[in-house]
């Protein structure tokens, strides 16, 4: 009667057990390598040859019951966690979460990277150009020589080394991707910082970056540049965007356009086309003024005299070449209404993107 | 260049809208910036804001009226009653106008009745008001004559509008002068269309129709000008031509009305009959014009005829000109001088003691055409800008010489009762000679990408003014018009003229066709933005700071006497230079950012500019700095604050950094980068390191760190905790911040084009622990050297988990607690191999060292 004895105390202790702890000193005490089962098993050696089967029988169907009541126990009190858990463990889950720290690109190259990928897949690659640079590059071989009425467009800073100034424009780049490719064709586009002696205001700053692109071949032509400058506007600003192409005036291409695209704000609303009918007063758009329209970027056919200073022969070369700002173009696109937030760097500004 | 529609429209006919108008010059290149409604409505869908506050005439209440009788105020010495005839009836106003006295009939003038509204010329803001009835001094006014401020014609008034007697009686007044006037802008390349005549030319061309040209017949008097001036010009390269006409017995008073408001609606103040005429005349043609007082002219030449030299000034002249203002003249100065000594700055104005006045009765009218280059720079150099000076500066054709000064002194024969000495006295000393251009239909085409029919492009030519001559099968030779000097270039030229009016939006847009250049884009830019990438996943805000900077910011990262990019014409102080390091403008952002967050990481990677000796451009490197500062956790409402960034979060960024470069793993690169305590005047001289790139060879030499500044090493910037003495300078408190600055451009050589991907190892690692004791003085970059240096290649990593110091430890020495990864890519390693691959880097770091093994 010694294993019924045993069956009643594991299993009295057993109900006793409460927690995971007490449930692994239960199970070593009883079905443990040196457990009490264990010894039990060991005393068949002292019993007579006839009485052994039946007593390790009666050891095993033991072990079998307690295995049994262990894991009922063990389930058991799994389940008493659970619904402990359940009970006790309510989170505010309005509680703030635990902060990421994010890092961020500046809006700057943000935009400009986004400008670069839409001319990436129109079949532009990267060039870049030195930003101190000369009189002749930045003015003379792009078809300005001294005292161009033209030169008072861009107001230079000039540097104590004479003839050395800091560029107005990436357009000084034309001339060297063209000397560094001529006569292959070329298909670039020239980003940068450029200098103005200006003021420094809510619209103008006296460093900012542009984007300069250049298309050379034997047939780039206006419409090329029409449906290239086209397709950026669409894919830049999104939408079914419009554009609107002025005649205009650049002395180092030929011809000259200024590319509107219609007010992303107001959607330009009704803007007048050359043969529209418009009707509405002028509205109160705060991005367009109400002109329906905003001016982009500039462009035109590269001049012959510029092709010809860059090695190539007009009789031959055509190509286009278009300038536009990335601190302008991010001014529209986000409302931005203070260029100066770009280099001041004001955290809340750099954060919002 | 402002244009009044009304007088706009006696060259052309304005078959569209105004806005419509306003629209298809803009397209065409003549932007419209802006307008003014002189009296009637702004025009619909005119989507420009007007400049100009300006009352509605009312075309009932504000006509045209005749003037009866002026009589006295009876309780009023300075007030009149003024009886009226306005067509449909009579009524008297009272009025305090100077300009109306007893007696007075006859006078056309403005009647604005009870309800019409004007400005009120008494509010200083140019309010609006509507007329009300009024009593005044007991005289009930039901109206008012008007002047040109209440009209909103100008901006000062003497007295009441008088209009030219033919002015009808009883028309609204809208319909006599009210106008539109559009601002428009004109580029450098249409300076022809700075004249009202060239801006009807662009109508015309776009419109297809043709211009009309006013009359330059003149009916000349019986004397001869030829007798009566000399002229001699110097040096034709600054004065292509100078033509000069004699009008006399000239009576000198204002102008009539209608030229008066022509001249104030275009933007140009009335003088008197001889000076408006002029000014007309330069707003019609683009030409323009100055008028002398011949007899003063005579008196300076001792009655002799006047001699007129164009020539530059001689050292020491001085001319005190219209305004007044004596000047001292220089040599690159051109003036118009007679035998006696400068009389005009050539095209820029004209001199006082020769100007036309109320006494003159004899005029000598100019009409020249100067250098552009020289008048711009005189123009500037006096801060004279004028509306001579602008067209001549942006290039005017001499041919329009002859036809202005023609019309002009015509117009003082009719208006000014003058009598014209017969011919022009002209020296044309360099006669433009005619421009002409090849031009091909598949040259257009080809340029346009776009066929652009035939007989447009020969019609558009043509409605230019162009004369076009067959040259071949679709070619021609395209002769200019001789008011333009734009075409300069060839048939390119032609092709802008031919789309702008053909219309920019019937091209219809395709992309490029041809092959793609096969060049590629250099790999730096790629990796510039690579390593922005990094460090933004890595937690660093970017910013963008400006490049110009003054040598005082940046001194005690520079120190003394450094070179640099100098601006001769600096907008500020604080923005004289090109900077030569990243961090102080980057430290300048830290202390603005830190005011209100406590904690940052702040990148910039952008261009520092450092002079070359004997070179013209300086080199523009790109560099990269890093600045940490604060918590290394955001604040978090549950728990303690975060400790402080420290030196080797600087670091582990900096690793993270290298890491992701490939620069330094063992198959991938060919360098690594290795840290050495240094000292830098502005780091922390016990927390700064030097970061040098170093051959990745290094491993199997005994080299130590010592002799690191071999020729092989390359020093690629500075780590470490920025000097406290700083903190001050840059008004960053007392928090420690941590700083680096590296020259990308010298890391870049070194980053592998590419890299071998590592097959996935199919045998298990084995990781193993060894801790040593070694003197402090060895760093621990020297102890991993050495390890790897004796357990390669089979161990593949070695990771320091733990540095110690305290009981156990002898003084003056420290245990490394090392974990050793050993993994074969064919075979699962016994522990006996590892048992002797340990053993064997526990002797090496016995012999070179003399480290202890630390008992397990
Ligand atoms: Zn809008």
């Amino acid at each position: 009667m010694e294993l019924e004895q045993l069956r009643q105390q594991a299993l009295a202790q057993l109900e006793a057990v409460a927690d995971e702890t007490a449930l692994s000193s239960w199970n070593s005490q009883y079905l443990g390598k040196n457990g009490l089962l264990t010894q039990a098993l060991k005393r068949i050696a002292q019993l007579p040859p006839q009485e052994r089967p039946s007593y390790g029988q009666q050891v095993n169907a033991l072990k079998e019951a307690l295995l049994a009541a262990f894991e009922r126990k063990k389930s058991e009190l799994h389940q008493q966690e659970i619904a402990r858990s359940l009970a006790a463990e309510a989170l505010d889950v309005t509680l703030p979460g635990r902060p990421v720290l994010r890092g961020r690109l500046h809006p700057a190259t943000q935009v400009m990277r986004d400008i670069l990928a839409i001319f990436a897949e129109l079949g532009f690659q990267v060039y870049r150009s030195r930003e101190v640079e000369d009189d002749l590059t930045n003015f003379e071989l792009l078809n300005m020589p001294p005292h161009h009425p033209a030169r008072d467009l861009w107001d230079t800073f000039h540097t104590t080394v004479p003839g050395v100034l800091l560029r107005t424009h990436t357009s000084p780049g034309q001339i060297h991707v063209m000397r560094q490719y001529c006569p292959r064709p070329i298909r670039v586009v020239l980003p940068g910082m450029c200098y103005r002696y200006e003021q420094i205001t809510a619209r103008s700053e006296i460093q900012f970056q542009q984007v300069e692109g250049l298309a050379i071949g034997e047939s780039i032509s206006l419409a090329d540049l029409i449906g290239t400058l086209s397709t950026f506007a669409k894919r830049f600003f999104g939408g079914d965007r419009r554009i609107r192409i002025r005649n205009s005036y650049f002395p180092f291409t030929e011809p000259s356009i200024e590319v509107d695209v219609d007010c992303i704000l107001c959607q330009g609303e009704n803007a007048a086309g050359p043969s529209a009918t418009a009707t509405l007063p002028v509205s109160s758009c705060t991005l367009c003024k109400g002109t329906g329209w905003l001016e982009i970027l500039g462009a035109g056919m590269v001049h012959p005299v510029v092709l010809r200073h860059g090695g190539y022969d007009p009789e031959r070369f055509q190509g286009f070449a278009f300038g536009l700002g990335p601190q302008r173009m991010a001014m529209l696109k986000y409302g931005i209404h203070d260029i100066r937030l770009f280099w001041s760097n004001a955290r809340h500004f750099l954060e919002q993107f | 260049m402002k244009v009044p529609l009304r007088w706009l429209k006696e060259y052309v006919d304005l078959p569209w809208s105004v806005a419509e108008l306003a629209e298809r010059l803009t397209l065409a290149g003549l932007e419209v910036t802006g307008f003014r409604a002189v009296g009637v409505p702004p025009p619909t869908g005119l989507r420009l804001k007007s400049e100009f506050v300006s009352p509605v005439w009312d075309e009932e209440k504000v006509v045209i009226a005749e003037v009866l009788e002026v009589r006295k105020h009876p309780d009023a010495d300075r007030l009149h009653l003024v009886d009226l005839n306005y067509g449909t009836g009579c009524l008297t106003v009272v009025t305090g106008a100077t300009n109306l006295k007893p007696g007075d009939r006859g006078l056309k003038v403005v009647l604005a009745r009870v309800g019409a509204v004007l400005i009120d010329g008494h509010s200083p803001e140019r309010a609006l008001r509507p007329l009300k009835p009024a009593k005044i001094r007991g005289v009930l006014s039901e109206g008012m004559v008007c002047s040109a401020l209440e009209l909103g014609i100008a901006d000062e008034h003497e007295g009441i509008l008088i209009l030219d007697p033919d002015a009808p009686v009883g028309m609204p007044l809208a319909e006599y002068l009210g106008d539109i006037v559009l601002e428009l802008d004109v580029l450098p390349s249409m300076a022809r269309c700075l004249s009202m005549l060239g801006v009807a030319r662009e109508v015309a061309a776009l419109s297809e129709q043709p211009v009309r040209y006013p009359p330059t017949e003149v009916l000349f008097g019986p004397q001869e000008a030829a007798t009566q001036v000399h002229i001699s010009i110097e040096d034709a390269n600054l004065c292509s031509r100078y033509a000069a006409m004699v009008i006399d017995s000239v009576r000198v008073a204002p102008s009539p009305t209608w030229l008066q408001l022509r001249l104030l609606l275009a933007g140009m103040r009335p003088i008197n009959n001889i000076v408006d005429i002029t000014n007309y005349v330069l707003l019609e043609w683009g030409q323009p014009l100055h008028a002398f007082d011949y007899e003063k002219l005579r008196d300076r030449a001792h009655g002799h005829v006047p001699h007129i030299i164009v020539r530059r000034a001689r050292p020491g002249e001085s001319l005190t000109t219209l305004d007044g203002q004596q000047r001292p003249l220089h040599g690159e100065h051109l003036v118009i001088a007679d035998t006696a000594g400068p009389i005009a700055l050539a095209g820029v104005m004209g001199g006082l003691e020769t100007e036309v006045g109320p006494e003159t009765q004899k005029v000598l009218l100019e009409s020249a055409n100067f250098d552009p280059v020289t008048i711009r720079r005189t123009a500037r150099h006096f801060d004279l800008p004028s509306e001579a000076s602008l067209r001549f500066s942006r290039g005017v054709h001499p041919d329009l010489v002859e036809p202005a000064a023609r019309r002009a002194v015509e117009w003082m024969r009719q208006l000014a009762q003058g009598t014209v000495a017969r011919g022009l006295v002209d020296v044309y000393a360099a006669r433009p000679s005619e421009q002409r251009v090849h031009l091909s239909l598949a040259y257009v085409h080809r340029m346009v990408g776009y066929a652009i029919p035939r007989d447009d492009i020969l019609r558009i030519l043509r409605g230019l003014e162009f004369t076009v001559d067959e040259a071949g099968e679709d070619t021609w030779l395209v002769t200019v018009p001789r008011h333009r000097l734009d075409v300069q270039h060839g048939p390119a030229d032609l092709v802008e003229e031919i789309v702008r009016i053909y219309g920019y939006h019937r091209i219809p847009p395709t992309l490029p066709r041809e092959p793609l250049p096969d060049y590629q884009t250099p790999r730096d830019g790629q990796i510039e933005e690579r390593i922005r990438d990094i460090l933004v996943t890595l937690g660093c805000q970017e910013v963008i700071t400006y490049s110009l900077t003054s040598i005082e910011r940046e001194r005690p990262f520079v120190g003394e006497g450094a070179d640099y990019v100098r601006l001769l014409n600096p907008i500020h102080p604080e923005r004289s230079v090109l900077r030569r390091s990243l961090l102080a403008s980057v430290l300048a952002i830290a202390a603005q950012h830190l005011r209100d967050s406590p904690r940052l990481r702040l990148f910039e990677l952008g261009y520092v500019y450092l002079p070359r000796a004997g070179e013209k451009f300086p080199d523009e490197r790109r560099h990269l700095a890093l600045v940490l500062c604060g918590p290394r956790l955001a604040e978090f409402w549950e728990g303690a604050s975060s400790p402080p960034q420290d030196f080797f979060d600087l670091k582990g960024l900096l690793e993270g950094l290298f890491e992701a470069l490939h620069l330094g793993q063992a198959s991938q690169g060919n360098a690594r980068v290795a840290w050495q305590p240094t000292n830098v005047t502005w780091l922390h001289p016990r927390r700064a390191a030097a970061l040098v790139l170093r051959p990745l060879q290094s491993h199997t030499t005994t080299k130590g760190i010592a002799s690191s500044s071999s020729d092989t090493s390359l020093l690629i910037g500075y780590a470490g905790q920025l000097h406290p003495q700083l903190h001050d300078t840059y008004e960053l408190g007392r928090r420690e911040v941590y700083v680096a600055q590296l020259d990308l451009e010298a890391l870049w050589p070194h980053l592998p084009e590419r890299f071998t991907c590592r097959a996935v190892a199919s045998f298990p690692p084995v990781r193993q622990d060894l801790a040593v004791l070694v003197d402090e003085s060895i760093v621990a970059e020297r102890v991993r050297e050495e390890i790897f240096a004796a357990g390669r290649p089979l161990l593949r990593e070695v990771h320091l988990f733990d540095v110690y110091r305290g009981p156990n430890i002898p003084e003056g020495k420290k245990s490394l607690a090392w974990s050793l990864t050993f993994q074969a890519e064919d075979r699962t390693l016994t522990d006996k191999e590892i048992s002797k691959l340990v053993q064997k880097i526990v002797d090496r770091l016995e012999k070179s060292l003399a480290a202890q093994l630390r008992a397990p």
